[in-house]
């Protein structure tokens, strides 16, 4: 196989530095936003006492989720021993790292006292799956980051297959993780589900990649590096596989909560008369985040347009953002069952559906982290390199080089 | 004198169990909520039997004893106001019959809330008081989402008017604490007083392992359940008339 180039981008340009002080802004935007809830307290916030997870929620989750997937790029390239993938595994790594970062920021800068992290970080209840998330994501960071340095290191390259195995087996536990800190909540209708460890699993795969290549397709578009459609549409069809496995998970999660009678009137309430999460879910995660892009990346013709293909990225993510919304929020919207066969009223709202509202200091938090996570990303292909000159077909893919010389050949 | 050291000497009693998590620490503070000799060990377990037949519809003596008692503000609005008691309505969705019964953390003694906790800061003591620590909460509310009960509050915002024994904080979870302050100078919670005194006598507190006690004998000898009992909490609080 030809040996990869890999280079640092030249980011010297007007609009490298306008990204970055675009992105900069909305992280000044963000940690303001966290200021203000913070002095303030959350009643500047949407959330209140039934909804107590709310939009910060959605974006940590969603970050951390495409955080392990993202990396699985580099695991098929280390792990699995596909050549093909290999010049992307480092901006998989990269892009692993970033975004859990910007997903853990999100998430502790939305606690009720964030000026106590270091009591979370050194007082531990070891039976909390929270705790235990808590060494995952640390794990996770250190772990990949060895992993980059195996594969950018030349002298320790003969390593890069077994931390890549140990990052790939670290990322299916960090997931598992990630979906048990909502499976262990017995007493909530929405989570009572042995498939919720499983399901953010296969999410993870698809919201990862989906953002892999829509970061690749700006990264390559914008310093005017060849991208090829020998690896760009392998992307998008393995993506095209994933955003089926989801759906198809969704179906299955839903279908087996029919199936238990004491969930039905949660279910009715997803499915049919919860209003907005109903309209989030059919048309959010299941719509625009499956069928549409389903469509396009399986369209003989549209999956080939690039425009098509970014495009059908970004609806996955939309979708993604949607569906995690439905998860969190309205899993707790529906109010807990404590008196079945009782129609309950109380000043606390008890069999009320929960009432929450966005606000603004929140999303501008959650932007602020997503941003945080492109900076960061930004910054590091320009001091270190992550990318490869080119990903051009004759460049990545050795076969495709010799049939097109064939084809030269045969026309000559 | 800092309000942080204010709300230590008052958790008083509650300091007691992170003593057994932390030996040595805040020996100074216990000594002044009860005498040393007075540990709390699982020789007891503090409950409460609620009588519902007893519960009068449009009655919240126990409520408001509570807000009193805990300096809960009530100028709050209400999605956010936190609620340690209220009082719930039921219908039966069959028969229409109507009921009305407290609810308030149930002191379960196998509590979720402490088992999701990250930090150790929900916990339960010895004595079966579950408690939240202020000092270690983080305000992450996971324990919030893990209660089957809705038992807790967020402090959503800044507080004023506290009680000098009643340690609260905003940014941290809160809920029902048996009144531990008052339970721990052998007095009986505000709620359980009030109801006895201006409400319908339906609460009764007590040693649920004394068998001595009225609780005690009560549950030996009359019917009782807990709510969501297929969830196996063994909660400290039980009802009647259900
Ligand atoms: S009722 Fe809720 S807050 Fe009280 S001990 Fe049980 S789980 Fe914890
Ligand atoms: S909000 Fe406080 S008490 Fe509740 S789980 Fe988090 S740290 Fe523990």
């Amino acid at each position: 196989m030809k040996f990869t180039d890999f280079r640092e981008i030249e980011g010297r340009s007007l609009g490298y530095w306008g990204l970055l002080g675009f992105l900069g802004i909305l992280i000044v935007a963000g940690l303001a936003a966290a200021y203000y809830m913070e002095s303030n307290g959350h009643h500047v916030t949407g959330m209140n006492n039934q909804i107590v997870w709310g939009i910060p929620h959605v974006f940590a989750v969603f970050m951390i989720v495409s955080a392990s997937g993202v990396l699985n790029v580099a695991s098929i390239a280390s792990v699995f021993g596909r050549a093909m993938y290999k010049p992307l595994a480092r901006l998989s790594g990269l892009l692993a790292i970033t975004l859990l970062i910007g997903g853990l920021t999100v998430l502790v800068l939305d606690l009720g006292k964030p000026d106590r992290l270091i009591v979370a970080m050194t007082t531990y209840n070891f039976k909390s799956i929270f705790a235990w998330n808590i060494f995952l994501y640390t794990g996770f960071m250190v772990i990949v980051a060895v992993y980059l340095w195996m594969m950018m290191e030349r002298r320790m390259n003969v390593f890069t297959k077994h931390a890549g195995m140990v990052a790939f087996l670290w990322r299916l536990t960090l997931t598992t993780g990630t979906g048990s800190i909502f499976g262990f909540l017995i007493a909530r209708e929405a989570y009572d589900s042995a498939l919720l460890a499983p399901m953010f699993i296969i999410m993870s795969f698809s919201f990862g990649l989906a953002i892999f290549i829509l970061y690749t397709m700006a990264a390559y578009n914008l310093t005017g590096r060849p991208l090829g459609d020998a690896i760009l549409h392998r992307l998008k069809n393995l993506l095209g596989v994933f955003v089926a496995a989801v759906l198809y998970f969704a179906l299955v999660y839903h279908l087996t909560n029919l199936y238990m009678t004491a969930h039905h009137a949660f279910e009715k309430f997803i499915l049919l008369d919860g209003g907005v999460y109903t309209a989030l879910f059919w048309i959010g995660q299941v719509l625009i985040g499956g069928v549409l892009p389903l469509l396009i990346l399986f369209n003989g013709q549209l999956g080939r347009s690039r425009p098509m293909i970014a495009l059908a990225a970004a609806l996955v993510l939309v979708g993604a953002f949607c569906q995690v919304y439905v998860i969190i929020v309205g899993g707790q919207a529906f109010p807990l069952i404590i008196f079945p066969g009782k129609i309950v009223s109380s000043s606390f709202f008890d069999g009320a559906i929960g009432q929450y509202r966005p606000s603004l200091p929140e999303v501008m938090l959650g932007i602020g982290g997503v941003s945080l996570a492109m900076a960061m990303t930004t910054f590091a292909i320009k001091v270190l390199p992550f990318l490869p000159l080119s990903l051009a077909d004759e460049d990545v893919d050795p076969h495709h080089a010799a049939a097109a010389k064939g084809t030269e050949a045969a026309h000559a | 004198m800092s309000l942080d050291r204010r709300q230590f000497l008052a958790v008083g009693g509650a300091v007691l169990a992170s003593a057994a998590l932390a030996p040595g620490m805040r020996l100074v503070e216990l000594a002044e909520a009860r005498s040393p000799d007075q540990a709390v060990t699982n020789a007891q377990r503090w409950g409460i039997l609620v009588d519902t037949t007893r519960c009068a519809e449009g009655c919240s003596a126990c409520v408001s004893a509570c807000n009193k008692e805990n300096g809960l503000q009530q100028n709050v609005r209400l999605d956010i106001r936190p609620q340690w008691i209220r009082t719930v309505t039921l219908q039966d969705e069959q028969t229409g019959y109507v009921q009305t019964l407290p609810m308030m953390c149930q002191h379960c003694e196998e509590p979720p809330c402490a088992d999701v906790c990250p930090t150790g800061a929900s916990f339960r003591r010895a004595d079966g008081i579950v408690l939240v620590d202020r000092h270690i909460c983080i305000g992450c509310r996971y324990c919030m989402m893990a209660c089957p009960y809705k038992a807790r509050s967020f402090v959503h915002e800044n507080l004023t008017g506290q009680r000098a024994d009643v340690p609260r904080g905003k940014g941290t979870v809160e809920g029902c604490n048996m009144c531990v302050h008052r339970v721990d100078e052998g007095r009986i919670p505000a709620c359980v007083e009030a109801c006895n005194y201006d409400g319908g006598k339906a609460l009764t507190f007590g040693d649920m392992r004394d068998p001595a006690s009225e609780i005690a004998k009560r549950l030996a000898t009359q019917q009782s359940e807990e709510i969501r009992p297929n969830l196996n909490l063994d909660t400290g609080v039980r009802y009647q008339g259900l």
